[in-house]
C-alpha cells in the first residue's frame, strides 16, 4: 500500500495537568488514503474538532505522531509546519473561512501566491480548481456575491488548489440547505475520486454517507468504524441503476 | 391504495393496455416496485367495476385498452391533494427490539445501538453511492427515481437520529437510576388484552 496522505498514530490530546486535566483524545489510530473520505462521527464534546486541528498541525497532540504524506509533524520547526499545511493541505470549514476582499480567485490563489507562486501561474492553476467545482465563471465574484453553496464550493476549490491533496473538512454543510449541502457533498466527493485524501467532520448521516469509511468517537476514543467497501446491493438491485 | 391511484394517474395521460401500464409504471419507479402483470389486470377490473375506467376495443394484436372516465380523473384529483395516511399500528422491529432490550439484565445497550448504527450507515452509504452515479437528473425518469432513493435516505436518517436520540435517553435514565432490568411480575395476568392496548386500539379505531 503507498504511504497514507495522512497518519494518525497513537495521538493523544490533553489539556491541564494533573487531577484537573482533561483527556480530550486518546490513543487514535487513523490512515487516511489518496483517493479516500474518512468521515468522524460523534457527540458533541467526542473529540471531533480536536482531532480535525491536530491532523491540520494547528495543534500539537500531547503524545504521538501526526505524519502527512510521510512528513512527521513533530520533526518541522513553526515555518516547516506553516510551509506544509500551505503546500500539503487544505481546510474546509462550516461557516466557508472566505476573505471578503478578495475575489472567489484570489482566495483560491491565496495559499499558492504565499507559497511564492509567480501571479499567471497561480492564476492558471486557480481556475482549474474552480473549473473543478463548476464555478470559474464566477472567478472575479466576491464572496458577497455568491451564495452559500457557492462560496463552500469555494472553499473546496481552495482546499485543492495547486498540490494539495488533503483536505480537511469541519461541518462543511453544516450552513447550507439540504439540497445545497447535497451538492457541496458532491463536489467534495469528486475530488476524492480525483486523488485527494480528506477527513470529514459531521454530526449528519447523510453527508457521513458520502464517505469511504465513517469512523465514531466518543469521549476522545474511536470506537467502531464502518469497513471499507464499495456500494453494490440496495434497492437499484431491482431497478434500472443495479 | 398507491398502486391503485398510481396506475390511474397514470391513465390520465391516456389510454394504456396491461403490460404497457406495468411498463409506464416502472418508468416512474425505477423499478423499485416491481408489479405483476396479475396485479395490473387485477387492479383494471376493480378500477372498471368502481366505474373509474372503461374497457375499450381490442386492437389488432389483441391488446385491450384502458380509458379513464370522469370519476377517474376526479379520484386521480383528489388523491394528488390529499395527504397520505400513515399506518400507526405498523410494528417497528427495531424500536420494540430496544425497548423489550432495555427491561432485559446484562444488556449493552449502548452496544445494541452501536451496532444498529454501524449497519444502517452501511445501508445509508450504498444509498448514497445509488444516488452519486446518477448525479444530476436527465430525464424526468432519473428525476423520480432520485425522489425515491432521497425517501430511502431520509427514512434511514431518521433511524439514525433516532438511535443517536435513544443513546442519549438511555444514558440520562442511567444516570437518574431509572434504567434497569424489568423483573417478571409476581402478579399472575389476567385473560385478555392490558388495559393500556386496549386503551390505545380503542383510540386508533376512532382516528
Amino acid at each position: 500500500m503507498s504511504t497514507p496522505l495522512l497518519r494518525l498514530d497513537g495521538v493523544a490530546m490533553q489539556y491541564g495537568k494533573g487531577e484537573a486535566s482533561v483527556t480530550a483524545l486518546s490513543g487514535i489510530d487513523l490512515d487516511v488514503q489518496a483517493g479516500e473520505l474518512v468521515a468522524v462521527m460523534g457527540a458533541s464534546g467526542s473529540g471531533k474538532s480536536t482531532l480535525l486541528t491536530i491532523a491540520g498541525g494547528l495543534t500539537a497532540p500531547t503524545a504521538g505522531e501526526v505524519v502527512v504524506s510521510g512528513t512527521y509533524l513533530s520533526t518541522l520547526s513553526a515555518k516547516g509546519l506553516a510551509q506544509l499545511r500551505r503546500r500539503s493541505l487544505g481546510f474546509v470549514f462550516q461557516d466557508f473561512n472566505l476573505v471578503p476582499s478578495l475575489t472567489a480567485l484570489e482566495n483560491v490563489t491565496l495559499p499558492l501566491e504565499l507559497d511564492g507562486w509567480r501571479g499567471t501561474k497561480a492564476r492558471s492553476v486557480g481556475h482549474d480548481a474552480l473549473r473543478a467545482v463548476e464555478l470559474d465563471d464566477r472567478a472575479d465574484a466576491f464572496p458577497d456575491d455568491l451564495s452559500g453553496g457557492q462560496q463552500q464550493r469555494v472553499a473546496i476549490a481552495r482546499a485543492v488548489v495547486g498540490d494539495r491533496r488533503l483536505i480537511l473538512a469541519d461541518e462543511p454543510t453544516g450552513a447550507l440547505d439540504s439540497t445545497t449541502g447535497e451538492l457541496v457533498m458532491r463536489m467534495l466527493r469528486r475530488r476524492i475520486d480525483a486523488g485527494a485524501g480528506g477527513i470529514l467532520v459531521t454530526h449528519d448521516s447523510r453527508h457521513a454517507a458520502w464517505a469511504d469509511r465513517i469512523v465514531f468517537l466518543r469521549d476522545g476514543r474511536i470506537t467502531d468504524g464502518t469497513q471499507r467497501e464499495r456500494p453494490e446491493q440496495l434497492l437499484a438491485s431491482a431497478g434500472r441503476h443495479a | 391504495m398507491s398502486v391503485r391511484q398510481s396506475l390511474l394517474a397514470i391513465l390520465d395521460q391516456g389510454p394504456c393496455y396491461g403490460y404497457q401500464l406495468r411498463t409506464e409504471f416502472d418508468r416512474r419507479t425505477g423499478g423499485t416496485w416491481p408489479l405483476n402483470v396479475g396485479q395490473i389486470y387485477q387492479t383494471l377490473e376493480r378500477l372498471e367495476r368502481d366505474g373509474l375506467v372503461a374497457k375499450g376495443e381490442s386492437d389488432k394484436e389483441g391488446r385491450a385498452y384502458y380509458e379513464i372516465t370522469a370519476a377517474g380523473r376526479a379520484e386521480v384529483a383528489q388523491w394528488l391533494s390529499s395527504p397520505v395516511a400513515r399506518q400507526t399500528a405498523a410494528r417497528d422491529e427495531l424500536a420494540i427490539k430496544l425497548a423489550v432490550a432495555a427491561t432485559l439484565p446484562g444488556v449493552d445497550l449502548a452496544q445494541v445501538i452501536q451496532v444498529q448504527r454501524t449497519a444502517t450507515l452501511a445501508l445509508l452509504r450504498d444509498l448514497t453511492r445509488t444516488k452519486e452515479a446518477i448525479d444530476e437528473p436527465s430525464s424526468p425518469e432519473d428525476l423520480a427515481y432520485l425522489l425515491l432513493v432521497d425517501a430511502q435516505i431520509f427514512q434511514i436518517d431518521g433511524e439514525l437520529r433516532w438511535l443517536d436520540h435513544s443513546e442519549g435517553r438511555l444514558a440520562r435514565a442511567v444516570a437518574d437510576g431509572v434504567a434497569g432490568p424489568l423483573p417478571l411480575s409476581t402478579e399472575v395476568p389476567k385473560r385478555g388484552r392490558p388495559a393500556r392496548a386496549a386503551a390505545a386500539n380503542a383510540e386508533g379505531t376512532r382516528s
